[in-house]
């Protein structure tokens, strides 16, 4: 009894935080919904919020983690909604529309979807940072193009596939379960070795290689399994709708997943999922308020935040401001989190508790120090003093 | 007579193309970062030109002009400038954020609805079976002395050789006394001028502008700067032709048609797996 004990003790709860928030969360609406407590709206709300989480989860592996820009998250799961919902158009008659077929769908959704990723990721990743977005960015257009222009018996061409939307009220529990899944394999992913590498090309692609990681394989890895849950997010999207449309799937669409993960903190799966959850919740809410022209004022919002945070957070000459009034540490102090040893480190730059981030690491590996002196003033260095 | 037509016009096309990737390659090659607000700038010029065609279309013109150009460069003083030395990542987002910024504030003021810009009546030339829009022949004329000029001004103009010198190195340029800020400034300037003609001549070939006006223009023109090696001068000039002739070709094929934005897109992927740099791009060695 006192081992078991020991054992619950011995967990570091940090870990599972994202599953039982989630899961809470999760039973909570599921009761509400048994009960007849929820109007439909929310149900699809929860719906849409649970593909949202999915897809800027997996994009944030791309983009917090491995470092590359992605355009085409989009693209992919265009792939899953469109051989998803097709699957699950041919199995309706053998199947119905429920669990089974959702599951066979799903599995064959995010197979071709990880296909496609393949594909694209194996030439795509020998490119660097820019290049890789692009071709993402075409790889998304190509794909909408190509499902655009099928014949109506295929996809549906312009008009769209008819999908059979689930035919139960529960959609967002299995959305919910979906996301457990998600989190369970990216957060492992991340813990494991194989994710230390991931991290490790984000921070310094060079040394990583020079280290004996297989840079190739461990960014295509990234990338297939991103794309799997991308398709994955598709299939759920294809059942929550009657109609799947390729005009959907544009740019913009990647721009908002984007915007999630941007938000939430790359390289942070909590703040991505709260990011997500509540962008959507924005967006479904405000789409009902705000009508007309007004409607726009939404997407400029979103801009304005977008440039304001990623300024914030990224630049140098804000750097000493970030540092002195970190939200992060004022709540820490208020709540009295802090760890009792970590005051030791404090004021100790070289705190081994602490790992870098990307930009510090840019500078302990710098050793063009003139250089680095003269960039902090470029004005005063021009005149020559 | 009819393929020599849609050769014209696809040259044509091309060289607005061209003059959009010269705008995306010249900040690239400088600033070291996508552009991705370039796009909306023609837009604004569009935009522009509709509001001031009512007192003249020279006036509109010129207003075009000067617009895109305090545009450029405030969005340089303000969105990109802070984080110049962060990370690539975070400029491209912010660019991003830059782009969908000026099409919210468009649909804002002007609605979504497409609207008229019509600035001059056209006729068109005929020789024979073959018919050519004069407008489409002015852009060409007018995209052949463009890109002539630039390279005249970059090859053989003090400030132009000092805009090259920054583009090889930074920190070499700065020890030899140019001043960084005014070049990246003066590149964003030229950049977003060039954005307001192209945007002028496309409205005169297509007299229709909307919101989204300059999304797929620029989001094209940057296929096309990639594929002529980004950073180049010469190549975004080449890739601007290619692209606007292989889609000038691709729409008079009925059956090809549908698949125009696809195969220009299909393109850009296979010539960047033979060459990853893009057809003139310079290889670029690693430094640690």
């Amino acid at each position: 009894m006192n081992r078991i004990i020991e054992k619950i003790k011995g967990i570091t709860w940090k870990y599972y935080l994202n599953y039982i928030v989630i899961g809470v969360v999760a039973a909570v609406f599921s009761a509400l919904t048994f009960a007849g407590a929820l109007p439909q709206s929310t149900l699809y709300l929860l719906e849409r919020m649970t593909i949202s989480i999915i897809l800027a989860v997996s994009l944030g592996l791309v983009v917090g983690f491995l470092g590359e820009l992605s355009l085409g998250h989009a693209g992919f799961m265009c792939i899953g909604a469109y051989i998803g919902g097709k699957v699950s158009v041919l199995l309706a008659d053998a199947l119905g529309k429920g669990v089974v077929n959702l599951l066979i769908s799903l599995l064959v959704g995010a197979l071709i979807a990880a296909a496609a990723g393949f594909i694209v990721g194996l030439p795509a990743l020998r490119l660097k940072g820019d290049y890789l977005a692009i071709v993402t960015l075409a790889f998304c257009e190509i794909v909408k193009s190509l499902f655009q222009n099928t014949s109506e018996e295929s996809f549906g061409g312009p008009l769209g596939l008819r999908t059979p939307r689930f035919d139960k009220q529960y959609l967002f529990i299995i959305g919910f379960v979906l996301v457990l899944v998600t989190l369970a394999v990216i957060q492992n992913l991340l813990r494991s070795k194989h994710g230390r590498a991931i991290t490790a090309i984000r921070d310094n692609e060079i040394a990583a290689h020079a280290t004996g990681i297989n840079v190739t394989k461990y960014k295509l890895v990234a990338f297939v399994i991103s794309a799997a849950f991308a398709g994955v997010a598709g299939v759920l999207y294809s059942f929550a709708n009657n109609n799947v449309q390729a005009a959907v799937f544009d740019y913009n669409y990647s721009i908002e997943i984007l915007v999630m993960v941007v938000l939430g903190g790359m390289g942070n799966i909590t703040g991505t999922i709260i990011s997500a959850a509540v962008i959507t919740y924005l967006n479904t809410t405000l789409t009902v308020v705000l009508t007309g022209n007004l409607a726009v004022l939404k997407d400029l919002i979103y801009a304005l935040v977008l440039i304001l945070i990623v300024v914030y957070n990224n630049a140098p000459a804000l750097k000493n401001f970030r540092e002195k009034y970190n939200p992060r540490k004022f709540l820490k102090a208020l709540l009295k989190l802090t760890h009792p040893e970590s005051k030791k480190y404090a004021d100790d730059e070289g705190a081994w508790a602490r790992v870098p981030t990307k930009i510090e690491m840019n500078e302990i590996l710098s050793t063009d120090i003139v250089v680095n002196e003269s960039t902090k003033n470029p004005d005063k260095a021009d005149k020559g003093e | 007579m009819e393929f020599i037509t849609t050769l014209v016009n696809g040259l044509s096309l091309g060289g607005i193309y061209a003059m959009i990737a010269l705008g995306y390659t010249m900040v690239y090659g400088i600033a070291k970062m996508l552009n991705f607000a370039h796009g909306d700038i023609i837009m604004v010029g569009g935009y522009t030109i509709l509001v001031f065609l009512a007192i003249n279309p020279i006036v509109s013109i010129v207003a075009a002009v000067v617009m895109c150009v305090l545009l450029g460069v405030s969005i340089e003083k303000v969105a990109y400038k802070p984080l110049r030395g962060s990370s690539p990542l975070a400029v491209l987002i912010t660019a991003i954020g830059m782009s969908y910024f000026l099409q919210s504030l468009a649909q804002i003021i002007f609605g979504t609805a497409p609207r008229y810009v019509i600035i001059a009546e056209f006729g068109s030339l005929e020789l024979g079976a073959l018919k050519i829009g004069h407008g489409t022949l002015i852009t060409l004329a007018a995209a052949v002395c463009v890109m002539v000029l630039l390279n005249l001004f970059v090859k053989y103009t003090k400030i132009g050789r000092a805009m090259i010198a920054v583009s090889e190195d930074k920190d070499a340029a700065r020890l030899m006394g140019i001043d960084i800020n005014m070049i990246i400034t003066l590149t964003f300037a030229i950049g977003s001028a060039l954005a307001a003609l192209a945007g002028l001549f496309s409205l005169m070939n297509v007299p229709t502008i909307m919101p989204t006006y300059g999304a797929l223009p620029g989001i094209k023109a940057f296929t096309a700067a990639v594929i002529g090696g980004i950073g180049s001068i010469p190549g975004a000039m080449l890739g601007g032709i290619l692209l606007g002739v292989v889609e000038c070709i691709c729409n008079s094929l009925p059956g090809v048609a549908p698949y125009t934005t696809a195969i220009e897109f299909a393109i850009l992927i296979v010539i960047l797996l033979v060459k990853p740099t893009g057809l003139l791009g310079k290889k670029r060695r690693e430094k640690v």
